[in-house]
């Protein structure tokens, strides 16, 4: 039983030319790249730290860095390791932002709204925050 | 009343290709009445008979075997001329576009289960497009893509390998009547 199996299996597999494998295994890849790729508006690459709603500073994820932001109640500080961000401390009453963590997803975003500090985290494409239709 | 003057010659290929249309519209129906988790993601088993037919009897027979197949399956299912009509025709003009060149590809290391991959991933391609430009007017639809592309790898693998043994036992039995 077992082996007319295996001969069942063997006479399916007889039919595979060498190229189906690799078009199969190259279809297989690109389809695992494809899954981030259309549902995470691509991988996180940079975080983008804003005062006033202005650009402070565009910050590769791939560093680990610390940076200081001076807004109108004193120093917020960013945390950046490979892959991820978040505010590491703020002078802020409700420290929100603070204690939203680590951000590591494009689009995902840290508000210190008393100092007027911003965390952004952003993909290779733009990301929707909403959506209406 | 004098007879017609008119008389439409009818070769053996046209009945040919008649037979393997009317195949292909049964399959069509038969999946018709499978539901599926979202629209769009369906086995596609009538191209089985297309991807024989490219085999046997070369590309323009796989043509007009596809093209009767679209207009006459949607008009079965009552899909003629809806948006669910322009979708399979452009999914089917598309995959005959992917298979007039996979065929030429080399025959020792391609097979039908190449041919089919291409012609699924093309048709799904052709499909987010149509619906992109058309309608749904929005980048949202290409959340879709890894999903399609992932069904038509898995269905186009297994449709490829069907046709394959179908060949395959064909051509025994041809061997073994000469």
């Amino acid at each position: 039983m077992a082996a007319e199996l295996g001969r069942g299996a063997r006479a399916w597999l007889a039919l595979i030319r060498p190229g189906d494998w690799l078009l199969a295994g190259l279809g297989t890849v690109a389809v695992g790249f494809a899954f981030p790729h259309f549902w995470q508006g691509g991988l996180a690459d940079r975080a983008i730290v804003r005062q006033d709603g202005r650009i402070f500073a565009q910050i590769d994820l791939k560093s680990r860095r610390r940076i200081e932001v001076a807004g109108p109640l004193g120093t917020t500080v960013i945390a950046v390791e490979p892959g991820r961000a978040r505010v590491f401390s703020d002078p802020g009453p409700r420290q929100y932002c603070v204690r939203q963590g680590w951000l590591s997803r494009p689009g995902e975003i840290a508000i210190c709204a008393p100092n007027r500090v911003s965390l952004q985290i952003a993909g290779r494409s733009r990301t929707y925050d909403s959506l209406a239709y | 009343m004098t007879a017609s003057p008119i008389e439409l010659p009818v070769t053996a290929a046209d009945r040919r290709i008649a037979r393997l249309a009317a195949a292909a519209v049964g399959l069509s129906l038969i999946e018709a009445a499978i539901p599926t988790p979202l629209p769009g993601v369906k086995p596609g088993l009538a191209n089985i008979v297309t991807l024989l037919v490219l085999a046997r009897y070369g590309w323009a027979a796989a043509a007009w075997v596809s093209g009767l197949r679209v207009v006459a399956g949607s008009i079965l299912l009552g899909q003629f001329l809806a948006p669910g009509f322009f979708l399979a025709l452009t999914g089917a003009v598309l995959s005959l576009a992917a298979l007039a060149l996979a065929r030429h590809l080399p025959g020792r290391w391609f097979g039908p289960v190449s041919w089919s991959i291409l012609a699924a991933l093309a048709h799904i391609g052709g499909q987010l497009l149509l619906a992109r430009a058309w309608l749904i007017p929005h980048d949202g639809v290409f959340l879709l893509a890894p999903l399609f592309a992932a069904a038509a790898l898995v269905f186009g693998s297994i449709n490829g390998l069907i046709a394959a043994r179908l060949l395959q036992e064909h051509e025994e039995t041809e061997s073994a009547h000469a």
